[in-house]
């Protein structure tokens, strides 16, 4: 159990290393953590990547949508953290689109995942992505009290999406659920073709 | 205090116009061609007739089966012509591909005016391997210079939305003269994609 949660972490960060396009800090004119809170909503490489983790966690029940809840903001804080302190990411351009379709294909496949997975993804998606973020935070001297925007803004959405697909009782909300996390996956493979084409 | 209806009206009325004022203009960062990018690629799936009906059909063809393939085959289909669009954007030839994509508009047309039933991995499998002609054209056609993102976002929802236009027509299958509309439909479908084969290979 415990190899396959560190694989699941490895291929995991692997699958959701993404790349400088992270650079689009928001100037909203109310301080940095507004700024972050805008970001996060602005920001389609963030926000979808997000709302795929919420509406899977949501799919593997409460229990797995609480898990999402605490540890992907507290993750992407930690990994805005150390981002912010390095002030690199030195990542390959543009892979942001694998989050996209792990995170795509897990939901659309609907498959009940143990707890630790989920986790595992979660921590994966935060460390990453809140990395990213807190080096482009860095690199363009803001400040960093802008990934508690993110954060903030990151655990309502995870709170709202997943709480709603938690509750979905009917057959087809279920399948549509699944297809969001088609459309999210495809996504991912043509944003993937578009960064490797270097448009 | 009121609590009528009258007191909600006299809340909304002071805190509409304090919520307008309080609107901040949206000073952010710039990120060129997004909405540009949105609007190409919600455009995209539409701007020809042979790819359109081809992903209409796809949703006619679901709704015939029902479940699970009413909800299967419209996954399989963006995931796999995404697929085709990422080949396309990496410049991996197919050859063929406008034949490809009028023998789509023909098999699906027939499949949906026979009101064919194969296996459900075999339909799949049809769908899939037209899909990724179709994601291939708008692959090696995509514009350079837009948000890659928005413009991806725009495409698949303009292909799920061309799949759910297919289905909610399909839907008409309960009745029995649906039926016989659909099964007219798809040969009509078919027809088109004859056109569009002796397009493509004149």
């Amino acid at each position: 159990m415990k190899r396959r949660v560190l694989w699941t972490s490895a291929a995991g960060a692997l699958l959701s290393w993404p790349g400088a396009a992270h650079a689009h800090l928001m100037t909203t004119g109310l301080g940095p953590v507004y700024d972050g809170i805008s970001h996060l909503f602005l920001t389609f490489d963030d926000l979808l990547p997000v709302v795929a983790m919420a509406l899977l966690a949501g799919l593997n029940g409460p229990a797995a949508g609480r898990r999402a809840l605490f540890i992907l903001p507290a993750a992407w804080l930690a990994g805005g953290v150390a981002g912010f302190a390095t002030g690199v990411a030195p990542l390959p351009a543009g892979i942001t689109s694998l989050s996209f379709l792990a995170l795509g294909v897990l939901t659309a496949a609907d498959r009940k995942l143990p707890p630790a997975v989920v986790t595992a993804l979660a921590v994966a998606l935060g460390m990453v992505h809140g990395w990213l973020n807190g080096a482009a935070i860095a690199g363009a001297g803001r400040e960093a009290t802008g990934l508690v925007g993110i954060a903030g803004a990151i655990f309502l959405l995870v709170a709202l999406v997943a709480a709603l697909v938690v509750s979905l009782r009917r057959p087809w909300t279920r399948i549509a659920v699944r297809v969001a996390g088609s459309w999210i996956a495809a996504i991912g493979l043509l944003l993937l073709g578009w960064t490797l084409r270097g448009a | 205090m009121r609590h009528g209806p009258g007191a909600r009206l006299s809340a909304e009325a002071l805190f509409a116009p304090l919520l307008l004022l309080a609107a901040m203009p949206a000073l952010a960062h710039v990120q060129e061609g997004q909405a540009a990018g949105f609007l190409t690629g919600l455009r995209h799936p539409f701007s020809g007739l042979d790819h359109v009906l081809a992903m209409v059909a796809v949703g006619l063809w679901g709704a015939q089966l029902g479940a699970p393939a009413i909800w299967l085959l419209p996954v399989t289909f963006p995931l796999v012509m995404a697929f085709g669009g990422f080949l396309g954007l990496l410049g991996v030839p197919i050859p063929g591909v406008e034949i490809g994509i009028a023998a789509s508009a023909i098999l699906l047309g027939t499949m949906v005016a026979k009101e064919a039933r194969p296996p459900l991995g075999l339909a799949a499998a049809m769908v899939a391997f037209f899909a990724v002609f179709h994601g291939h054209a708008h692959g090696t056609e995509l514009p350079a210079g837009q948000s890659g993102i928005t413009y991806s976002i725009g495409f698949v929802v303009a292909t799920g939305c061309l799949h759910a236009t297919g289905i909610g027509i399909g839907l008409i299958h309960r009745w029995g003269w649906g039926r016989i509309a659909l099964r007219t439909a798809g040969a009509a479908v078919a027809a088109a994609g004859v056109f569009f084969l002796w397009r493509a290979l004149a």
